[in-house]
């Protein structure tokens, strides 16, 4: 029976110093982190941060190399099979039989996990309608389209009521109608007690879903918070200048008091700053012209997680296949 | 540990009760794609019957006029060679069926349904033996079918005996065909999990299929073999199949190609155990590859 049990300070998964590597590439570097009971927790990270990597470790596909693993009150190492009772898992990419039909893959799933027939026959209904595949049921699944696919293995994945579920991209190739209701289901989901731990490239996701998310790249954790708090950590207000100027720019907003950050994003110049933006802004039109400086755009924004995402990651930047993690951080100071 | 207490929140039974029928959901799927591949399925079944009706009928023609001449010593019971090598079709049909058997994990593995299910409660274990059944099933259909086949050309299995005796012959001939059909369902499955491509587990099965299949008296006799093969041959699990289904289906003494085949209940308890050894070590080979495997 499924406890619904109030998200306390309970941990449902914990995970202390977890190390995983690869031949000698170490695609997890030590992570830290506990999961409450009941919460909806995010990995966001860009490709290859070592999210799936550690999933595959807490769902015990993987065999744990170095540190500890609690998922459900079992450790990984000791309990695998009390762990695998106890979790769900809708893997990255597609795990399904070519050569069954729909409602076979949800059946044949059923029964791997023991769900009695009446509980599995009315789950599989309740989710096909879900996931808009009753015309479907009979279907070859070789015969569905890319995104059926999908619908097909979220449907399977929430088959089951488990203590944990983890969700590897689940929503990756969705349509935005169907994302969103994914989403409000894996909220009932979670409701009715099961704890979610969720993988994503889409900020709107680890916003709209997480009450908790850690930031990740290159097998480490960066930061973790609540959405609010990764925003706050940017500061209240985000302003974006385009100059004639920026270096002369920078190096006059540097010592602005108001200007808690500076980054630079292409031609594009992002002031963090920690009052409210609409009385800095005034100040620092004021400066740069007193310099002569011509300012060709301005824009005052609140941080979003993709300004967090960009910032901890400097994703923009290693996607063209350079250094480090945050070349273009400028300072940081100025209280 | 506080968390110890937890109750492990699948909807199904009590802890511990769930998960002994795992094999059951693995059979049960393997079981629809059996029957789902109409071409596969009936060329599978049309297969042993071919080769009974053209090699078998051929064969016969050839050995059987050459036969002809020889003097059969006195009261014993003299079979001709499609009878002699029905029961090597049989164990060959038995022996394909088998080592194939396992390829859908390695299928599964590349690009289906093994992570799910080694992420699942259901233990490893399972898989092996689920499939392992399936492979069974398909081996008794295709025995079953080949018996009903050869009597129906002219094989004389069972000639003259009682509809009892008849019933015991078949659950004979099945417990051996089981016993073998497992002991290779496990190691194609042992093979299958280790292996990367399909590529590579056809040409590791076909490498296996011809020493197996000749260096046995499946279809000739083995008492001529050079010393050495005719060792290897003896302790052949093809052999020991062989040897039990003519013991059930023609009777402990018989002639055949010139050779005088007499087998004592000894002889055939031993077959039937070597068959039950050699399926004991290979489950114990295919549960080790499974313990290892890793399937991300
Ligand atoms: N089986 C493997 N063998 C060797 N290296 C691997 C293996 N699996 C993953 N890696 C490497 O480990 C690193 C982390 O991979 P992982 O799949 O955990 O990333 P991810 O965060 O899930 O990325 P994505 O968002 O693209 O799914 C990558 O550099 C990847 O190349
Ligand atoms: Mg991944």
């Amino acid at each position: 029976m499924v406890q619904p049990g109030p998200a306390g300070d309970d941990p449902i998964i914990l995970v202390e110093n977890l190390e995983h590597t690869y031949g000698n590439f170490k695609a997890v570097d030590g992570i830290s982190f506990a999961v409450k009971r009941g919460e909806i927790f995010s990995f966001l990270g860009p490709n290859g941060a070592g999210k799936s990597t550690a999933i595959n470790i807490l769902i015990t596909l993987l065999t744990i190399q170095k540190g500890r693993a609690v998922v459900a009150g079992y450790d990984v190492a000791t309990e695998p099979q009390r762990v695998r009772e106890s979790i769900g898992i809708v893997f990255q990419d597609i795990t399904l039989d070519r050569d069954m039909t729909v409602w076979e893959q949800l059946e044949f799933h059923g029964r791997l996990y023991d769900m009695p027939v009446k509980d599995r026959r009315d789950r599989i209904e309740e989710l096909l309608k879900l996931v808009q595949l009753e015309a479907k049921r009979n279907e070859l699944t070789k015969r569905l389209s890319g995104g059926m696919k999908r619908r097909l293995e979220i449907a399977r994945g929430l088959m089951t009521r488990p203590t944990v579920l983890f969700l590897d991209e689940p929503t990756i190739g969705l349509d935005p109608q169907t994302r969103m209701r994914m989403w409000e289901y894996i909220k009932g989901v979670n409701r009715e007690g099961t704890t979610i731990f969720l993988t994503t490239h889409y900020m709107d996701e680890a916003d709209q879903l997480s009450d908790r998310i850690s930031i990740i790249d290159h097998g480490k954790i960066i930061i973790s918070g609540t959405s609010g708090e990764l925003k706050n950590t940017l500061g209240r207000d985000l302003i974006h200048l385009e100059t004639d100027n920026n270096e002369k720019a920078i190096t006059l907003l540097e010592h602005l008091p108001s200007v808690r950050e500076i980054t630079v994003r292409d031609t594009l110049i992002v002031l963090m700053v920690n009052e409210d933006g609409t009385r800095v802004l005034p100040g620092i039109i004021d400066t740069l012209r007193d310099a002569g400086i011509e300012i060709s755009s301005i824009n005052l924004k609140k941080p979003s997680m993709d300004d967090v995402f960009v910032f901890y990651t400097g994703k923009d930047i290693r996607d063209e296949g350079q250094g480090p993690a945050r070349p273009h951080f400028l300072r940081a100071g100025g209280k | 540990m506080k968390d110890r207490g937890l109750p492990a929140r699948i909807s199904c039974g009590p802890e511990g009760s769930n998960m002994q029928y795992g094999f059951v959901t693995i059979y049960w799927r393997d079981m629809i794609r059996f029957v789902r591949f109409k071409t596969l399925l009936i060329s599978s079944l049309l297969q042993p019957a071919l080769w009974l009706a053209f090699f078998g009928i051929a064969m016969a023609s050839n050995f059987d006029a050459m036969m002809a001449g020889m003097p059969v010593p006195a009261g014993i019971h003299s079979v001709g060679y499609l009878t002699f090598m029905a029961a090597g079709i049989i164990a060959m049909t038995t022996l394909f069926t088998s080592l194939f058997g396992g390829i859908v994990i390695l299928f599964d593995k590349n690009w289906g349904l093994m992570r799910e299910i080694l992420a699942s409660p259901v233990g490893r274990n399972h898989i092996i033996v689920g499939i392992a059944l399936s492979g069974v099933t398909k081996s008794f259909i295709q025995a079953l079918i080949i018996m009903g086949f050869g009597v129906l050309i002219g094989a004389a299995f069972f000639a003259g005996y009682a509809p009892l005796q008849i019933v015991i012959g078949i659950l004979g001939i099945l417990a051996f065909v089981a016993l073998f059909a497992l002991g290779f369902l496990f190691l194609s499955a042992a093979i299958a999990i280790s292996m990367e491509s399909p590529e590579g587990l056809q040409g590791v099965m076909t490498l296996l299929t011809m020493p197996i299949f000749f260096a046995s008296n499946a279809l000739y006799p083995i008492d001529s073999f050079p010393e050495i093969l005719r060792v290897i041959s003896l302790y052949n699990p093809m052999t020991m199949l062989i040897n039990g289904i003519r013991y059930f289906a023609i009777g402990p003494d018989f002639y055949a190609l010139g050779h005088h085949y007499a087998f004592t209940q000894m002889d055939i308890a031993l077959s039937f155990l070597g068959l039950v050894v050699f399926s004991v070590i290979m489950f114990v080979l295919a549960w080790w590859r499974f313990r290892k495997a890793v399937v991300t």
